[in-house]
């Protein structure tokens, strides 16, 4: 489509100051993430053109919006891009299709007349509210809601979709309705999303490229499994808490007789409790680090199914002192275990070590 | 009723609509400059337009007269416009009521845009919709009760007035005498049949009007 997004900016509001030089994949979804306060919502806002920072700078690929060195700053309402808010925000005065209809009419007063119902229809089924279009946004639930409001922002042909923690204000249960749909978005769309969020289990579920931002700072930037295998982040462990884990994608291999089924991913396979997904379908899951535990010498005989060769790579402290997070390489994919100090020098666990990693649990996402 | 009533309730009438469509056409634009701007002239534009809520209208009507008169600033330029003097003419009288009523219709409208909030036009802007583009399907449409309350406020109040009509505009049949004027000369001519005609159909105008925005006032509007 059109290339990676490039985004600087550089806001001072008092106490806060936002001072961020980002550049994120041109296509899947690059999660902003970190606490309130650190500045996400501000840089979706400055990406948006909702507010202008001096000396900002935003592209995406050859296409400037911003770019304050020139005084150049194309408003909002010029720019193809998308936004879905915490709020769906719908304009009550409109029906579902009223709303869905006002950006769609007005990038097509511009581009040449297409075949725009089919395109209408089409985002309505991939949301499901194909049954809803007559509708007024009072008689929604908030996750109907949110997929209109999502529907809305596709409709008006953005070539990037900013998206201001879009499930924040839903409950558990609205959460879980609209995550498959933000994982089929992801699937079946090019455009870049980029997804400010504060909640780990849905970055880790959605996210392709990951930022972590801590008072208006980027405290690291890369590719998802990358950024939380980094051991040296201690950001990264006060915002997922001692949660630290990595996200293995996985692929399901087979359904197995006794109830298990067994998934292949880039370090070799595990098994977890029967799935329903057909062979094939890819899915992600989560490991945390506390759930690996380490032996240097093969399992002969023990419950734990779960057990891969792998490699030290480092180890650093944690924010407990009495153990350590180890990072080990697993055929190429990262892995994360937290295991006691005492352990640590007992099996004197060293950078280059081949051993085994147990896998106590793993999380499926989704 | 005679010739006479009817002539006042039809001017009165015609007053009202006239001076409403004005006060529309300049207290929308007024009104959403006040709900949106951060220029330190809001506070001062303010109270400019509620002055008349405060003043008695003889004071204003006293002022309108001298600027419009022969050697008042509004005098010297209706009389370059070719229009001549306003005072004590139907149009004189236009002027007075809308600078009278203007703060019964600027303030529910700026209540109204105030309370859509900076949400709904900045998911507006998002989908391509201009700042002006934005004010005609977004702003207008969300503030529909506040624009309704004022045009009614406007109107019942212009109908209601009395101390300007005989400040600026006196008591010429069918130009200035509405029906508030027309009342006290009922009384004064001791013609209390008449007057009760008139001021009982007031009295059932009143109660009208406030039954109407009443039932506007808990605006159900849902915020999704």
């Amino acid at each position: 489509m059109s290339g990676e997004i490039q985004a600087r900016f550089c806001v001072e509001r008092g106490e806060f100051k936002l001072d961020m030089d980002l550049t994120l994949p041109e296509r899947g979804i690059s999660a902003l993430f970190g606490h309130s306060g650190s500045g996400k919502t501000t840089c979706l806002r400055a990406m948006a053109g909702l507010e202008r920072a001096p000396g900002g700078y935003f592209a995406i690929g050859d296409e400037v919006w911003q770019d304050e060195a020139r005084d150049f700053f194309v408003p909002p309402h010029q720019r193809a891009l998308g936004v879905v808010f915490q709020e769906a925000s719908l304009f009550p005065h409109l029906s579902v299709h009223g709303n869905m209809e006002f950006g769609q009419k007005r990038v097509q007063k511009h581009a040449p007349a297409g075949e725009r119902r089919f395109a209408l229809a089409e985002v309505a089924e991939l949301l499901g509210i194909a049954q809803l279009l007559e509708r007024a946004p009072g008689q929604l639930s908030g996750g109907e809601r949110q997929r209109v409001a999502i529907a809305r922002a596709l409709l008006s042909a953005p070539k990037i979709l900013l998206m201001d923690e879009p499930l924040a204000a839903l409950d558990l249960q609205r959460k879980l309705e609209i995550l498959p749909y933000l994982e089929r978005l992801h699937r079946e769309l090019s455009i870049p999303v980029v997804y400010v969020s504060h909640a780990p289990d849905e970055v880790a579920r959605l996210a392709d490229h990951l930022v972590l931002l801590e008072q208006g700072r980027v405290v690291a930037s890369g590719p998802l499994k990358q950024v939380l295998s980094r051991i040296d982040l201690p950001a990264a462990f006060a915002l997922f808490a001692d949660d630290a884990g990595v996200v293995i994608e996985a692929q399901v291999a087979e359904h197995e007789a006794d109830d298990l089924t067994r998934l292949e991913f880039g370090g070799g396979q595990i098994f977890v409790s029967r799935r329903s997904e057909p062979v094939g379908t890819p899915l992600r899951c989560r490991v945390h680090a506390r759930d690996v535990s380490l032996t240097l010498v093969p399992p002969m005989l023990s419950s734990i199914l779960n057990c891969v060769a792998a490699t030290v790579v480092d180890l650093a402290p944690t924010d407990t002192p009495g153990h350590v997070l180890i990072r080990l390489d697993v055929a190429g994919e990262p892995l994360l275990a937290r295991i006691t100090r005492r352990s640590a020098e007992k099996l004197e666990i060293r950078a280059g070590l081949a051993l085994r990693a147990q896998i106590k649990s793993v999380a499926l996402l989704g | 009723m005679e010739q006479a009533d009817l002539s006042a309730v039809w001017l009165t009438l015609k007053l009202a609509t006239v001076v409403t469509v004005l006060l529309l056409a300049i207290g929308t634009p007024l009104a959403w400059w006040l709900a949106r701007t951060r220029s330190a002239l809001k506070g001062v534009v303010g109270a400019v337009v509620a002055l008349p809520l405060v003043l008695p209208p003889t004071v204003i009507g006293f002022y309108l007269l001298v600027a419009m008169g022969p050697n008042g600033p509004l005098g010297h330029l209706t009389q370059q416009l070719g229009l001549g003097l306003l005072p004590f003419t139907f149009p004189g009288l236009v002027v007075g009521s809308v600078f009278y009523s203007l703060p019964f219709v600027v303030q529910p409208i700026q209540n109204a845009f105030a309370a859509i909030g900076e949400r709904p036009l900045e998911v507006a802007a998002t989908l391509r919709a201009s700042p002006w583009d934005t004010f005609w399907s977004v702003a207008l449409p969300l503030a529909r009760p506040g624009l309704i309350s004022g045009a009614i406020l406007g109107f019942a109040h212009t109908v209601g007035e009395f101390g300007i009509v005989l400040m600026i505009g006196g008591n010429i049949p069918d130009q200035t005498r509405v029906v508030a004027v027309q009342i006290y000369d009922h009384v004064e001519a001791l013609e209390y049949a008449e007057a009760h005609w008139l001021a009982g159909g007031m009295v059932l105008f009143g109660f009208v009007v406030l039954l109407a925005l009443n039932s506007l006032n808990p605006a159900r509007r849902q915020t999704p």
